[in-house]
C-alpha cells in the first residue's frame, strides 16, 4: 500500500499526468482508502512540489504539470470522498483594473492559483470597479485580485477596496494587489489586504489570506 | 550556425606569418639551454653558441607545423574524457598562478594557504562551466621549492578535473611528471590519456630561459601536452600596433611549437598566450583592455590557420575588488574567447591584473562562461517549423508554459544561471533581504563547498601521490606538509 502510494508521489512531482490518473485507479483498485490517496499521494507530493519550487529546484511549469497530474488524480477521487473531505481552496476573481489592458502578469497568477487548486473567475481586462462586486455577489468569492500595470489605472485599486468597505464585505472578502507599479506600500495605503510581487508569491498570499496551508 | 568573430582576413594571418618567420631566421632568437641549441643545430638551424642564438629557416618551421597535432584531449583523474581540444570547441579554466586570494569576509587581500587551495579545488569541482581546474594560487605556507609541485599535489587529492599547471624550476618538472603517472599508473597510460596541461614561457622578445625552454623539452618527451604563453606587450617591449605584436608573438610561439616538435614529433601542444598592451599612464599590463582582447582572438586565428589547437588568458579583469569593472572586463573578454573559439580558456576566478585570485569572481565568471557556452551554440531551429500549430495552441490555451514544446525544449534553449545572478522583480529582491552581488556570490561559495564531494580517485593512488610529496617536501627540510594538519 506505502508502494502505490509512494509512486503516486513520485509520478506526481514528475509531472507525469497519465500515470498519476492510473496509478490513483489501481490505489482505487487495491482498497487504499480514498482519503489516504489524498492525503499522503497526492497532497504530501504536491507540498513537496511548493517547496522545491521556493528552493529554486524547479522551475514553474514543472509545478503546473505537477499541478494537473494532481487533478487527474483527484478526477479519480472526487466520486468517492464525502463532501467534507474534499478539498476546497476558495473561489478567487481576477481582473485588469478598468482603463488597463494589460493581462500577461494577471494570467499568470491565475494559470498559478488554478494550479494550487483555487476556483478562479478571470473578468479579463479593463474591469470596471463594480464588475469585481457584482462577481462577488454571484459566486462565494473569496479574493478579489487586481492587476494594473500602469501608474494611471492603479487609482481604481483603490475604488474597489472603498467599495468592499461600502458594501460591509470586509473582512469576508479580501483583496490582493498586484503589477508592475504596484508595491506594498501602495498596498497599504489602499488598504488592501495584501500585495503579492509575482504570481507564485500572489498564491501564497491568497493562501493565507484565506486560511489555506 | 555557430557565431564566430573574426579579427584578421587569411591575407594579413599569412603576412604575418611571413614576417615572423623572417624575424626567426634573419634575427633569431636567445635560447639559454645549450641542449636545446645543440638539438636546432642537428637539425639545420644556425647557432651562435657564445651569445646562446638560433636562426631557424622555413624547413624547419614547416617540418613542426606538420608534425603537430591538430586536435587533443584530456581526461580527469579517473580517466573520463573532459576536454577535445579541436575546431572551434571551448573550454574554460580558472586564471593561474596567483600570488594572492581576495579574503571575501575582510575585503583584503592576503597570501594563499593550503587551506585557500583546498577551497579552491572543492569548489572548482562544483562549477559546471569549467572543464578543468588551474594551479591558480600558489600556496605561501610551503617551501617556496615545491610550491609549484604542491599546488598540483592539491589539485590531484581534491578535484576530479585535468589540471592547467607549471613548473617553477627544471627540477619540479620531475616530481610533478611523477605525480601524473602515480594518478595514470604508467608513462603509456599518461600519454594515452593527458592529465595535465603545462605552461611554458618565452621572455618577450623572442627568448627563451633555460627553466622554461627545458621544460618545454621535458615536457615533450612524456607527451604531456604544452601551452606556450608568449607575452609580448604592445607599446613596451613589442610594437604599439596589433599587428605589430602579433608579429612577434607569432615568431615566438613558432619557435616553442619547433622546441616540442622536434624533440617528440606529434607532441600535444597548445598555441597560447598572455599578450597584453602596456598602459603606459600606468605602466601596468592591462589583461580587461580590449586591444588586450582583440589581441587574443587574433593570435587565435593564427594558430588555427596553422592547424593547432588554442590557449589563451582572456577574461581576466584588472579590478582590484568584486565590483562592476571585475564583471564587465570579464564578461568581454569570456564572450570574446568564445566567440572566436579559442580552445583552453583560461581567465575565471582572476581579478588585480592576474595575480588575485577570488572564489567568489570565480562562481561569478563561471555563470558568464555558462552564458558564453550557450551563445556558441547559436540559433538553431527546433521543431519551429511549420509555426502555426504552436501559435495555435497559444491562441487556445493563453500561454506555452507547458506545451509539449516547451517541455522538450526550455532547458537546452534557455541557460538558467544560478543565484548569483539577480533575475527577481525588486520587490521580491528586497523581501528576500537585498542582498548584493559581492553577498549573494559569497553565499553560494559556501553553499558549493558545503555540497562538495571527495574526488572519486582511489584510496591507494591518493596515498601514493602523499607520499610522493612529503618525501619531496623532506628534500627541503620541511617535516610535515601543512596539508596533514587539515
Amino acid at each position: 500500500m506505502m508502494d502505490i502510494l509512494a509512486r503516486i508521489s513520485k509520478s506526481l512531482i514528475a509531472g507525469e499526468e497519465e500515470k498519476v490518473g492510473e496509478l490513483t485507479d489501481a490505489a482505487i483498485t487495491q482498497g487504499v482508502p480514498p482519503k489516504q490517496i489524498l492525503d499522503e499521494g497526492l497532497i504530501a507530493a504536491m507540498a513537496v512540489v511548493g517547496d522545491r519550487f521556493k528552493a529554486h529546484e524547479i522551475f514553474l511549469p514543472d509545478v503546473l504539470l505537477a499541478a494537473k497530474a494532481m487533478y487527474a488524480g483527484m478526477d479519480r477521487l472526487r466520486p468517492l470522498l464525502v463532501t467534507q473531505d474534499l478539498p476546497t481552496r476558495g473561489t478567487v476573481v481576477l481582473g485588469s483594473v478598468q482603463g488597463d489592458l494589460h493581462d500577461i502578469g494577471k494570467n499568470l497568477v491565475g494559470i498559478m492559483l488554478k494550479g494550487a487548486g483555487f476556483e478562479v473567475i478571470d473578468l479579463g481586462n479593463d474591469v470596471a470597479p463594480e464588475k469585481f462586486l457584482e462577481a462577488v455577489e454571484q459566486h462565494r468569492v473569496q479574493v478579489i485580485g487586481m492587476s494594473a500595470l500602469l501608474t494611471t489605472t492603479m487609482p481604481v485599486m483603490k475604488t474597489v477596496v472603498e467599495m468592499v468597505k461600502e458594501k460591509g464585505l470586509t473582512g469576508r472578502v479580501k483583496v490582493i494587489v498586484g503589477g508592475a507599479p504596484v508595491d506594498a506600500d501602495f498596498a497599504r495605503r489602499i488598504d488592501a489586504d495584501a500585495y503579492g510581487f509575482d504570481a507564485a508569491n500572489a498564491v501564497e498570499k491568497v493562501k493565507s489570506l484565506t486560511g489555506v496551508s | 550556425m555557430r557565431p564566430v568573430v573574426r579579427f584578421l582576413t587569411d591575407s594579413l594571418i599569412e603576412q604575418i606569418i611571413s614576417e615572423a618567420r623572417t624575424l626567426l631566421f634573419r634575427m633569431g632568437l636567445e635560447i639559454h639551454n645549450d641542449g636545446i641549441l645543440a638539438m636546432l643545430s642537428d637539425h639545420g638551424a644556425r647557432v651562435d653558441a657564445e651569445n646562446a642564438r638560433v636562426f631557424i629557416n622555413d624547413d624547419i618551421i614547416d617540418k613542426a607545423l606538420e608534425a603537430a597535432p591538430s586536435s587533443f584531449k584530456l581526461f580527469g583523474v579517473t580517466g573520463e574524457q573532459t576536454h577535445d581540444f579541436a575546431g572551434h570547441n571551448v573550454h574554460f579554466t580558472p586564471g593561474s598562478a596567483a600570488i594572492n586570494i581576495l579574503d571575501a569576509r575582510t575585503e583584503q587581500i592576503r597570501k594563499p594557504t593550503t587551506a585557500d587551495y583546498v577551497r579552491y579545488a572543492k569548489l572548482v569541482s562544483r562549477l559546471d562551466h569549467l572543464a578543468s581546474q588551474s594551479t591558480a594560487m600558489i600556496p605561501a605556507d610551503v617551501h617556496e621549492r615545491i610550491s609549484d609541485s604542491y599546488r598540483l599535489f592539491l589539485s590531484l587529492m581534491y578535484c576530479h578535473k585535468p589540471v592547467v599547471t607549471g613548473a617553477f624550476t627544471i627540477d619540479a618538472f620531475n616530481i610533478m611528471r611523477d605525480l601524473q603517472l602515480a594518478v595514470r599508473g604508467s608513462e603509456q597510460a599518461l600519454k594515452a590519456k593527458p592529465l595535465c596541461v603545462f605552461s611554458c614561457c618565452p621572455t618577450a622578445p623572442l627568448k627563451w630561459s633555460d627553466v622554461t625552454s627545458q621544460n618545454l623539452v621535458d615536457c615533450a618527451r612524456y607527451s604531456i601536452p604544452v601551452e606556450y604563453i608568449s607575452m609580448p606587450l604592445a607599446g613596451f617591449v613589442a610594437p604599439v600596433t596589433l599587428v605589430g605584436t602579433l608579429i612577434q608573438h607569432t615568431a615566438e610561439t613558432l619557435s616553442g611549437v619547433v622546441m616540442s616538435q622536434l624533440t617528440n614529433p606529434g607532441t600535444p601542444v597548445l598555441y597560447g598566450g598572455s599578450p597584453a598592451i602596456f598602459d603606459v599612464r600606468y605602466e601596468t599590463t592591462p589583461m580587461g583592455a580590449v586591444e588586450t582582447q582583440m589581441i587574443d582572438c587574433a593570435y587565435n586565428e593564427i594558430g588555427k590557420f596553422l592547424g593547432v589547437p588554442t590557449q589563451a588568458y582572456i577574461g581576466l579583469s584588472d579590478t582590484k575588488n568584486l565590483d562592476a569593472q571585475g564583471g564587465l572586463e570579464s564578461a568581454m573578454g569570456i564572450t570574446l574567447a568564445a566567440l572566436a573559439g579559442i580552445n583552453n580558456i583560461s581567465g575565471p576566478g582572476m581579478i588585480d591584473f592576474e595575480s588575485c585570485l577570488s572564489l567568489e569572481k570565480l562562481v561569478l565568471d563561471n555563470e558568464i562562461c555558462g552564458m558564453a557556452l550557450r551563445m556558441t551554440r547559436g540559433i538553431e531551429p527546433r521543431e519551429d517549423f511549420p509555426s502555426l500549430p504552436h501559435f495555435e495552441e497559444l491562441l487556445r490555451d493563453g500561454h506555452l508554459l507547458i506545451s509539449k514544446h516547451s517541455r522538450k525544449y526550455l532547458r537546452d534553449e534557455h541557460y538558467f544561471p544560478g543565484p548569483i545572478l539577480d533575475r527577481a522583480n525588486r520587490a521580491r529582491w528586497k523581501e528576500e533581504g537585498s542582498h548584493p552581488l559581492a553577498e549573494r556570490a559569497s553565499n553560494e561559495v559556501e553553499r558549493l563547498l558545503a555540497t562538495y564531494e571527495p574526488s572519486p580517485l582511489p584510496d591507494d593512488v591518493k596515498a601514493e601521490l602523499t607520499r610522493l610529496m612529503e618525501a619531496e617536501a623532506h628534500r627541503y627540510r620541511m617535516e610535515t606538509l601543512p596539508h596533514s594538519s587539515l
